[in-house]
């Protein structure tokens, strides 16, 4: 009897430590992923400071730029970011419903920050500064259209996390990908005060 | 069965003391840049080089206290590889615009 339970809480202790490493190794991988699209925004920053004044005669980032509204979508980022965080901390009492209200929170923030986003988008076109009117503009519209994009994709990710939470449950690999994924949120605030500052404030100077 | 689960997704997912400084520096970091802008404060080279200051600033305080990256062992290469990363950009960005800028001078 003892040498069972002794061989059993080893086994517990094994597999724990395996599914344990697969974890930290899947978040170093994602890490990898999230450098090589750090370099893509760099290589769309770098495009975006080369072009920023050439503006062709069409209007400058100081007539377009509403500074006050894009401190709301900055708020509404750095505020979604946080939830995440907050929700990844309730994940260690492991009960599904707080969680589930976490993503929910997140994702409607992110959803408050992309239709700001796509409404300043569709001004700027109508007012006739689409991203074909000058090399700024498609410089503008190349760069921040893609940090959209990827916060989209994060609202996607999130959907499907909700999804596998109710039919899967807490398991192990639905924790790590919930990992994972707060790491692609959080990544995504950090490129946006990139945006925010190279984009915007500079923009408005 | 509840800590197990903790344990099994491991890596460092922080606390809310940690969370609660990183949101508020963050605040901090985004509104005195903002503030300076809308204002006009200072002189132009001061309110790019505060704008810049601050936006490194926020990155730091947001890869330390969301993304909990730091000097430890288990996220050694986490740091290595940004590192490595930040070196890659510097070369990009500082690249074209040196080039891109040298370029309008000549012509």
């Amino acid at each position: 009897m003892m040498a069972t339970e002794a061989t059993l809480q080893n086994d517990t202790l094994q597999t724990h430590g395996e599914v344990h490493d697969t974890a930290s190794i899947a978040a170093l991988g994602f890490w990898i992923y999230l450098m090589s699209d750090l370099i893509i925004f760099s290589g769309l920053f770098a495009t975006y400071v080369v072009l920023s004044h050439n503006y062709a005669g069409g209007p400058t980032g100081k007539e377009l730029f509403d500074l006050p509204f894009v401190l709301g979508e900055t708020a509404l980022l750095l505020l979604s970011s946080a939830t995440f965080g907050l929700t990844m901390l309730t994940m260690r009492k492991g009960e599904i419903r707080p969680i589930l209200l976490g993503l929910v929170v997140t994702f409607l923030l992110g959803l408050g920050f992309v239709s700001m986003e796509i409404h300043e988008f569709n001004l700027f076109i109508h007012e006739g500064a689409g991203p074909q009117r000058s090399g700024f503009l498609s410089a503008f519209f190349a760069l921040v259209g893609t940090h959209g994009a990827h916060v989209a994709c994060g609202m996607l990710w999130m959907v499907v996390m909700l999804v596998q939470l109710v039919t899967k449950g807490l398991t192990a690999p639905v924790q790590s990908r919930l990992l994972r994924l707060g790491m692609f949120w959080h990544f995504l605030d950090i490129v946006w005060i990139g945006l925010f500052t190279v984009v915007y404030l500079m923009g408005v100077l | 069965m509840n800590q197990t689960h903790h344990d099994a997704a491991g890596v460092n997912t922080g606390s809310i003391k940690s969370y609660a400084i990183g949101f508020t520096l963050s605040v901090l970091l985004t509104a005195i840049p903002f503030a300076l802008v809308m204002t006009g404060a200072l002189p132009h080279s001061g309110t790019i080089f505060c704008i810049f200051a601050a936006a490194i600033a926020q990155i730091i305080v947001q890869l330390h206290y969301f993304l909990h990256l730091d000097t430890s062992s288990a996220m050694y290469w986490n740091l290595m590889s940004i590192l490595f990363t930040f070196f890659i950009i510097f070369l990009f960005v500082g690249g074209s615009i040196w080039i891109m800028h040298s370029l309008h001078y000549r012509m």
